[in-house]
C-alpha cells in the first residue's frame, strides 16, 4: 500500500495548477456562465482551444490520435486539479463520447474526417440515444433507418439531446432490424444535424436554462459512409461507450471544491454573532459529506489503480457513479441551505447590492439542474440493478 | 377522542377544493405566475366572497372566528393546487398581526378592508443579516413628534411588491438580536421614504425589498405594546408555520399521487415501471412520510388550540418533518419521473420549488431541530 507521488508526478501537478490558475481566466468564466447560448457556446470553444494548443485536450485518447498519453496517475492528477480549480469539463459529446467510438471502431476515412475537427473543437456533437418511449430500457429504442441504395433513410425521434440547438452533428441509435434481440437490430450512425429533415424543439428545463431538445428526423438522409462499424452490431459500440460515460460522472474533485466553497460561504452568514460554520448542525451536515468524498477519493483511485495494472474495474465503477452523483446533489443541496430562502432569487431579478445577496440564484440552477445527474447516464436504480446481478450475483 | 371535521369544516374544505377543480388548473396557475402581479385579483375577490379571507378574524369585526383547524384545511387545499395569492401574507400575518395584537382603532379600520379583499397586507421581518432570527433586527424606529421615524431595509417581503400596507418589525431599544426593544409599525406603502424593489421567487411569488429611509409613522400605528412586539410576531408566526406545514402536506400529497399515477402507466422494458419492487418501496417510503406529516401536523394544530402540549416544541417538530419529508417527497418525484421530471413544462417540478421555498420560510428544518433541541434537552448542558 502505497500512494504517494512521485517527484515527476508532483512537478506535473505544479504544472497543471499554474496553467489552470493562469488560461482559465475570470474573464473568460464570466462568458462561460452566459445565459446567451452563442456567447457560451464561443467561450467553452475559446477554452477548450486552450486546452488543445497545450496539448491536453484529450487525456484519455491514445497519443496515435491525438490524446496525452498519459498514465492512469497523471490522468487523476489532472482531473483533480481540475477540479479543485473550479475549471469546467469539456463538452463531453465529441471529447469524451463519440470520439473514442470513432477511433476504436471507426474507418480510416472516417477518422480522418471527424478526430481533428473534434480535438480541435471546430465541431460539436450531441447525443442522439434516448427516445420519448426508450430512455432506461435503450435498447426498445423505434427510430428507423431504412436502407435505399448509399444512404439510410431515418425517420423517428430522439429526446433530451443536450445542446442539439449548438450542435453540427449527431451520433445516433437506430433501428435497421426488428428481428431477433432488441440489442441486435441497432445501428450507430453519425448525421449532419443541417440535413434536410432534421428539425430541432427546445425544452424548457426546471433549472431555467435551456440546455435540452427533442430531435425529430423526417426522411433524413444519411450516407451509408456515416455508419460505423457493421449494421446491426450499434449497441456493442454503444455499450463500450457508455462505460466510459459512467466513470466520468463521479467528479469527486469537482464535489470537493463544491464542498469547501460552502464552508466559506457558511463562514461569512454570521448571525447573532455566530457563523453558521459554528453551527453544530450545519458542522455535522458539512462532515456527512466530506466523510463520504473522503472514502470515494480513495475508491476512485482503487479503480484506477485496477484499471493501471490491466485490470477492468468491477464493483467499484459502478459504486463511483451512483455515489459520485448522490454526493454532488447533496453538496448543491447544502449550498442551498446556506442561502436560505435567497436560493429562490431567479436569475437577474435584481442586483446583488440590490439583494443583498450574490450566489441563491446560481445555488439553486445548480441544485435543479444536479437533480438529473442520478438519471441520466444510467439511472442510479438501474445501476443499481447491474451491481445486484454482475456483482452480487443476485 | 376524534379526528372528524365538523360539518362545517367539510363545507370549507370542499369549496376551496371545488374551486381549484374548476378554476384554477395549472395553466391558469403559470398564467397568474407570468402576469405582472403574479396574482389574480380576480381569484382574490373569489375568495371573500366565499368567505375564506374572514376565517381567522374575530366575528365583532365581522371574520368567521375560525381556529387552527380551519386555517389548516384551507392551506391544505391552496398548497394541492399550488395557489399563488398572498393568503399567507394578507390573511394570516398581516391579519393575524392585527387580529392578535392590533389597537381596537387599527383592527376596526384594516380587519373589514382585508375580509372584503380589499386590503393587500405584509410583513417584513427579514434583514440582510437575519436568516432565520426573528429577533435579529437591525431596522430602527426613533421616537419624533407624534410618532415614529423609520430607518432600515428588509428583504424577501412576501406580498411586498401587491401589498398597499406593510407591518414592520423595528428596533426601539436594544441591541442587534435582542428579543425585547422591538416593536412593530404599521405602514401604508405609499409612504414618502419607502423604496420598493420588487422580484420574482423560484415559486412563482412576487416579493420585494424594501429600503425605508426617515419615513415618518403615526404613534397609533404602532401594533402591540412599545419594545414588546418580539412576542407578538413570534405567535403569530407560529401560527403561520404550521399554515405553511399544511400547504406543504397538501403539495406532498399532489406530488405523491402524480408519481404513483406515472409510475402505473409509464413503460419500460415491457412493463409499468411501478412494478419494480426498488420503486415500489420507494413509494411506499413517500407515502409513510406524508402520513407522518399528517399527524404531526394534526398533533401541532391540537396544541395550538387545546394547549395540552407546548405548543412551541410541537410546532419546531413539525417545521423538521415538513423538511425533511418533503426534501425525500420531491426528490423521489423527479427522479421517478426520470428526464420528465426535468422538465419546466411538467407541475411536479414548480410543486418542488414551493415546497423548497417554504422549507426556508419561518426557518429551514435545522433551524427548527436547534430550537426542539434546547427546548427539550437543554438540562444536559448544564
Ligand atoms: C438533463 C438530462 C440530460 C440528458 N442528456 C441526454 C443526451 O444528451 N442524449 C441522450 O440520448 N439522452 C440524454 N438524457 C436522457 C437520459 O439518458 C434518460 O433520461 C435516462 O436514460 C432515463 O430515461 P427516462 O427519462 O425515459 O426515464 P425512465 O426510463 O422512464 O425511468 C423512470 C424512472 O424509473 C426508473 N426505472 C426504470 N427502469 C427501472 C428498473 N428496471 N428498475 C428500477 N427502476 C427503474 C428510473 O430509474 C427512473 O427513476 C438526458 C437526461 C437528462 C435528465
Amino acid at each position: 500500500m502505497d500512494i504517494s507521488f512521485t517527484p515527476e508526478d508532483l512537478a506535473f501537478r505544479d504544472e497543471v495548477r499554474a496553467f489552470f490558475a493562469e488560461s482559465y481566466d475570470a474573464e473568460l468564466q464570466s462568458r462561460l456562465a452566459s445565459h446567451e447560448p452563442q456567447v457560451f457556446k464561443q467561450a467553452v470553444v475559446e477554452w477548450q482551444k486552450r486546452l488543445h494548443t497545450k496539448g491536453w485536450i484529450a487525456p484519455d485518447w491514445p497519443v496515435e490520435y491525438g490524446g496525452t498519453g498519459w498514465s492512469a496517475t497523471w490522468q487523476f492528477i489532472y482531473e483533480t486539479e481540475r477540479g479543485l480549480a473550479g475549471v469546467r469539463n469539456v463538452v463531453p459529446f465529441g471529447l469524451k463520447m463519440v470520439g473514442h467510438v470513432i477511433y476504436t471502431f471507426g474507418t480510416q476515412a472516417q477518422k480522418d474526417r471527424f478526430l481533428p475537427a473534434i480535438l480541435a473543437s471546430d465541431e460539436w456533437w450531441c447525443q442522439g440515444y434516448s427516445e420519448p418511449g426508450s430512455g432506461s430500457d435503450l435498447a426498445s429504442l423505434k427510430t428507423r433507418a431504412v436502407r435505399d441504395g448509399d444512404d439510410y433513410v431515418v425517420t423517428g425521434a430522439k429526446i433530451w439531446t443536450t445542446y442539439a440547438h449548438l450542435a453540427d452533428w449527431i451520433f445516433c441509435l437506430v433501428r435497421t432490424s426488428t428481428e431477433g434481440k432488441k440489442q441486435e437490430g441497432i445501428s450507430f450512425l453519425l448525421i449532419d444535424m443541417k440535413s434536410p429533415g432534421v428539425k430541432v424543439n427546445p425544452i424548457a428545463s426546471i433549472d431555467n436554462y435551456h440546455s435540452l431538445n427533442e430531435v425529430e428526423f423526417n426522411d433524413v438522409r444519411v450516407p451509408v459512409a456515416n455508419r460505423i462499424g457493421e449494421q446491426d452490431k450499434g449497441w456493442t459500440y454503444a455499450k463500450a461507450l457508455l462505460a466510459h460515460e459512467r466513470t466520468a460522472i463521479a467528479e469527486v474533485a469537482d464535489s470537493k471544491r463544491g464542498l469547501s466553497h460552502i464552508r466559506q460561504l457558511a463562514a461569512a452568514e454570521v448571525n447573532g454573532g455566530k457563523s453558521l460554520m459554528a453551527d453544530p448542525i450545519f458542522q455535522s451536515r458539512v462532515s456527512d459529506i466530506e466523510i463520504e468524498l473522503m472514502a470515494l477519493e480513495f475508491t476512485e483511485l482503487r479503480v484506477l489503480a485496477a484499471v493501471a495494472s490491466g485490470g477492468t474495474p468491477g464493483a467499484e465503477s459502478s459504486l463511483l457513479k451512483i455515489k459520485g452523483t448522490e454526493l454532488q446533489q447533496a453538496v448543491q443541496a447544502l449550498a442551498m441551505e446556506v442561502a436560505a430562502y435567497y436560493q429562490g432569487v431567479l436569475p437577474n431579478a435584481l442586483t446583488a447590492e440590490q439583494l443583498g445577496h450574490s450566489f441563491g440564484s446560481k445555488a439553486r440552477q445548480s441544485f435543479m439542474y444536479g437533480r438529473a445527474a442520478t438519471i441520466y447516464g444510467g439511472s442510479n436504480e438501474v445501476q443499481k440493478n447491474i451491481i445486484a446481478k454482475a456483482v452480487l450475483g443476485l | 377522542m376524534n379526528f372528524e371535521f365538523t360539518q362545517e369544516q367539510v363545507m370549507l374544505r370542499d369549496s376551496v377544493a371545488r374551486f381549484i377543480q374548476d378554476d384554477y388548473s395549472f395553466d391558469e396557475r403559470q398564467r397568474i405566475a407570468q402576469s405582472d402581479t403574479a396574482m389574480s385579483a380576480e381569484h382574490w375577490s373569489t375568495f371573500a366572497e366565499l368567505g375564506w379571507l374572514s376565517i381567522p378574524f374575530a366575528e365583532e369585526h365581522g371574520g368567521f372566528g375560525g381556529s387552527a383547524v380551519d386555517v389548516m384545511l384551507v392551506m391544505e387545499q391552496l398548497g394541492r393546487g399550488l395557489v399563488l395569492e398572498p393568503y399567507l401574507a394578507t390573511t394570516l400575518l398581516f391579519g393575524g398581526l392585527l387580529q392578535n395584537g392590533g389597537s381596537a382603532a387599527l383592527q376596526a379600520e384594516y380587519i373589514p378592508q382585508i375580509i372584503e379583499g380589499k386590503c393587500q397586507g405584509a410583513f417584513a421581518y427579514l434583514e440582510r443579516q437575519s436568516r432565520y432570527e426573528l429577533a435579529d433586527v437591525l431596522t430602527s424606529a426613533s421616537a419624533v413628534d407624534g410618532g415614529y421615524r423609520l430607518d432600515g431595509e428588509k428583504v424577501v417581503v412576501f406580498n411586498g411588491a401587491n401589498a398597499d400596507h406593510v407591518i414592520v418589525s423595528a428596533r426601539t431599544s436594544g441591541q442587534q438580536s435582542e428579543e425585547s426593544g422591538i416593536s412593530l409599525f404599521l405602514l401604508s406603502m405609499n409612504s414618502p421614504g419607502v423604496e420598493k424593489l420588487g422580484y420574482r421567487m423560484m415559486d412563482g411569488q412576487l416579493v420585494a425589498n424594501l429600503v425605508m429611509k426617515s419615513v415618518v409613522v403615526p404613534a397609533a400605528n404602532r401594533v402591540g405594546e412599545l419594545d414588546q412586539g418580539f412576542a407578538l410576531m413570534q405567535a403569530v408566526v407560529m401560527q403561520a408555520t404550521m399554515a405553511v406545514a399544511a400547504e406543504a402536506l397538501g403539495i406532498m400529497e399532489q406530488l405523491n399521487a402524480k408519481t404513483l399515477e406515472y409510475t402505473r402507466t409509464r413503460k419500460q422494458f415491457g412493463v409499468t415501471i411501478g412494478s419494480f419492487q426498488a420503486l415500489q418501496h420507494r413509494m411506499v417510503d413517500t407515502f409513510m412520510a406524508c402520513e407522518q406529516t399528517r399527524s404531526l401536523l394534526y398533533r401541532a394544530v391540537c396544541a395550538l388550540t387545546d394547549g395540552n402540549e407546548d405548543p412551541a416544541a410541537t410546532v419546531h417538530a413539525l417545521k423538521v418533518m415538513v423538511d425533511r419529508a418533503g426534501k425525500l417527497v420531491f426528490g423521489e418525484a423527479i427522479q421517478l419521473h426520470g428526464g420528465m421530471g426535468i422538465t419546466d413544462e411538467l407541475d411536479i417540478g414548480h410543486y418542488a420549488k414551493r415546497l423548497m421555498m417554504i422549507n426556508t420560510t419561518f426557518g429551514n428544518g435545522d433551524f427548527h431541530q436547534a430550537r426542539f433541541n434546547a427546548l427539550r434537552y437543554n438540562t444536559y448542558n448544564e
